[in-house]
């Protein structure tokens, strides 16, 4: 039996080497910042050479860590980034599932016009309208309250609105819902309307609940690809020049200087990457259905 | 799933009749607007209101703040980009040397990653978890540690020292023009090939077992069966992954912004550092949307380069 099963088996012990040298390359860069991130300039330089820089020897601390909590607010970056991820999260999921929805199972006037415009602008990448997207949130109106009197204010430069609301609707998110609402049964707001449901109970109470797994595709998609979620960098930087305001990945900026602290930036890269490895291994299995689910779009 | 439909919905008690069919359509296309116009509303201020903004911006020369209001110059903005600037038309060039070299190496790495994870084999999850660790790293954190690599005391030239057993003189890669962009090249892949396996993965496993099993009956080589099975049922997963890394590589920027500033003299520059460099830092609004165009017309046209592939597949 063993003799027979050897050719295969040497064959599937031969693809571990491929494998095997494959994730060394994924995994060194992320390996050796975590390890640096714990010791001195001095020391990092030193193991450069050797296995050492891969592993967490010698004169460990989290002197680096300290220091950066000395450069950066980083409590409030983390914060204003959690609060604006959630934020384009939670309202992008309300507004583009209502929007895919009455275009994949609602008949209206409109209907048409509107789901052209949603096609015409699935691939426009954000980059390409930055410019006078800048040139626009600059002249916004907004109401504002001095007190408890509504003044119209212009200009949304250093709000944390300028972050969120130009990120809530998504073509692709829109695109994807109607192609999972229109997957459902047919009748259901039929025999919703017959129990006496309006539409938005219809919505909520039915097509919701049923509809789970592209609100968490949708969502998880929006935390990972989005130009202003928890990788939001470049509109930020246009955008918002208070500190207090900022996400964690402008916060990059702050380590730039002439005599980089090295020991210190793959510490701030590790506080701001390992959140996020660490809600992907949690979540790992709907993370990478949402990615193939993208894919599998046409 | 249908389960759900029998749910008593509350108020299922007083069931009316079922309503007149004319007043339900007026109340279809009044909850059916509402539902819509939040989402409308924004896709036409903040997507197609800025796209239109730009397509007037661009025959202009307006600037970010100005005192004078902004003058209509005809196609000057666009003879300048191509007749003047020598630092965009190389940002052009690299733009399109990028995609050209990353678009076959990730989505060819990405392919060669799925089928190693696809097999039945022990420990191919954590493969695949390793292999796409680097797609829930941040663009911005990937640069700044690749940046710290590729220093001429960092860890790719001792690595190459140590491999050539000291021979390796060593060279900061991102500040010469020779290799500043094929460092970014590899960094990018490396970053994002995790993304396009999952793709492919997926792609992989619509295709039914028994085509496999006709294939091994016939007698096909492994090879065989990858050449005339595998691939031609994959086509429409091959032209999804073509396009999305095509318009992402043609979208290059956090990169060179982070590991270069599109140096050394201009040799990592792109198409979006330039938009925006000149529309934003320095100021030139309306030049930089007409480089926004150059960029937009692009992309449509690798959009419609993707439509028509797909529709010669049906």
């Amino acid at each position: 039996m063993a003799t027979y099963r050897a050719p295969a088996d040497r064959r599937r012990a031969w693809t571990y080497v491929p494998m095997t040298a494959l994730a060394a390359f994924f995994l060194f860069p992320i390996v050796f910042m975590l390890a640096a991130s714990l010791k001195t300039d001095h020391q990092i330089f030193a193991d450069m050479d050797s296995v050492r820089a891969f592993l967490p020897v010698g004169d460990l601390s989290f002197a680096n860590y300290a220091a950066v909590f000395d450069r950066v607010p980083f409590w409030r970056f983390l914060g204003n980034t959690l609060l604006v991820t959630a934020a384009v999260t939670a309202l992008g999921l309300v507004v583009n599932s209502m929007c895919g929805y009455a275009l994949a199972r609602m008949r209206w006037r409109g209907r048409g016009l509107v789901f052209g415009l949603v096609i015409a602008t699935l691939i426009l990448p954000f980059d390409t309208t930055i410019v006078p997207m800048v040139y626009l949130v600059a002249n916004l109106p907004w109401i504002g309250f001095d007190g408890l009197t509504p003044v119209l204010e212009f200009g949304w430069l250093n709000t944390y609105r300028v972050q969120i609301v130009p990120f809530i609707v998504n073509a692709f998110s829109i695109f994807l819902f109607a192609q999972y609402f229109k997957s459902l049964p047919k009748g259901l707001e039929e025999a919703a309307a017959i129990d006496g449901a309006g539409w938005l109970r219809t919505y909520w109470r039915i097509i919701v609940p049923l509809s789970k797994p592209v609100f968490a595709t949708v969502a998880i998609l929006t935390v990972v690809t989005s130009p202003a979620t928890w990788n939001a960098y470049l509109w930020p930087l246009m955008t918002v020049q208070s500190e207090e305001l900022r996400p964690v990945m402008v916060g990059v900026q702050y380590f730039f200087q002439l005599d980089t602290a090295w020991g210190e930036v793959m510490a701030y890269i590790s506080m701001i990457t390992l959140p996020m490895v660490v809600v992907f291994l949690v979540f790992q299995r709907a993370f990478i259905q949402s990615i193939a689910s993208a894919g599998m779009k046409d | 799933m249908a389960i759900a439909v029998e749910r008593p919905v509350e108020g299922a008690a007083q069931a009316a009749p079922p309503p007149r069919r004319r007043s339900r359509s007026r109340a279809e296309q009044r909850a059916a607007t509402a539902f819509a116009v939040p989402g409308v509303v924004l896709l036409l201020v903040f997507v197609i209101g800025p796209a239109v903004v730009s397509l007037v911006l661009a025959f202009t020369n307006a600037r970010l703040v100005s005192p004078t209001p902004p003058e209509f110059t005809g196609l000057e903005n666009f003879q300048r980009a191509f007749t003047e600037d020598a630092l965009f038309r190389r940002s052009l060039l690299n733009t399109f040397v990028f995609a050209a070299v990353v678009v076959p190496l990730q989505g060819g790495l990405g392919l060669v990653l799925a089928l190693l994870v696809n097999q039945r084999i022990a420990g191919r999850n954590l493969f695949r978890t390793i292999y796409f660790l680097p797609v829930i790293t941040s663009m911005v954190v990937v640069s700044l540690l690749w940046r710290f690599l590729y220093q001429e005391d960092g860890l790719i030239n001792s690595g190459l020292s140590l491999l050539t057993g000291g021979a390796w003189a060593g060279q900061a890669w991102l500040a010469e023009p020779s290799t500043a962009m094929g460092a970014i090249v590899v960094m990018s892949v490396w970053q994002g090939v995790g993304f396009h396996m999952v793709i492919w993965l997926a792609g992989l496993q619509t295709i039914p077992e028994e085509v496999y099993e006709a294939g091994a009956l016939d007698g096909a080589t492994p090879w065989q069966r990858f050449r005339h099975l595998t691939l031609p049922l994959l086509k429409p997963t091959f032209v999804f992954v073509l396009i999305t890394i095509t318009i992402a590589a043609m979208s290059l920027f956090v990169q060179v912004n982070i590991m270069t500033g599109g140096g050394p003299v201009g040799s990592t520059s792109t198409l979006v550092l330039q938009i925006v460099q000149k529309g934003f830092q320095q100021q030139q609004m309306g030049y930089g949307a007409a480089l926004s165009l150059v960029f937009f017309c692009i992309v449509l046209a690798l959009a419609l380069l993707q439509r028509r592939l797909t529709r010669d597949g049906d």
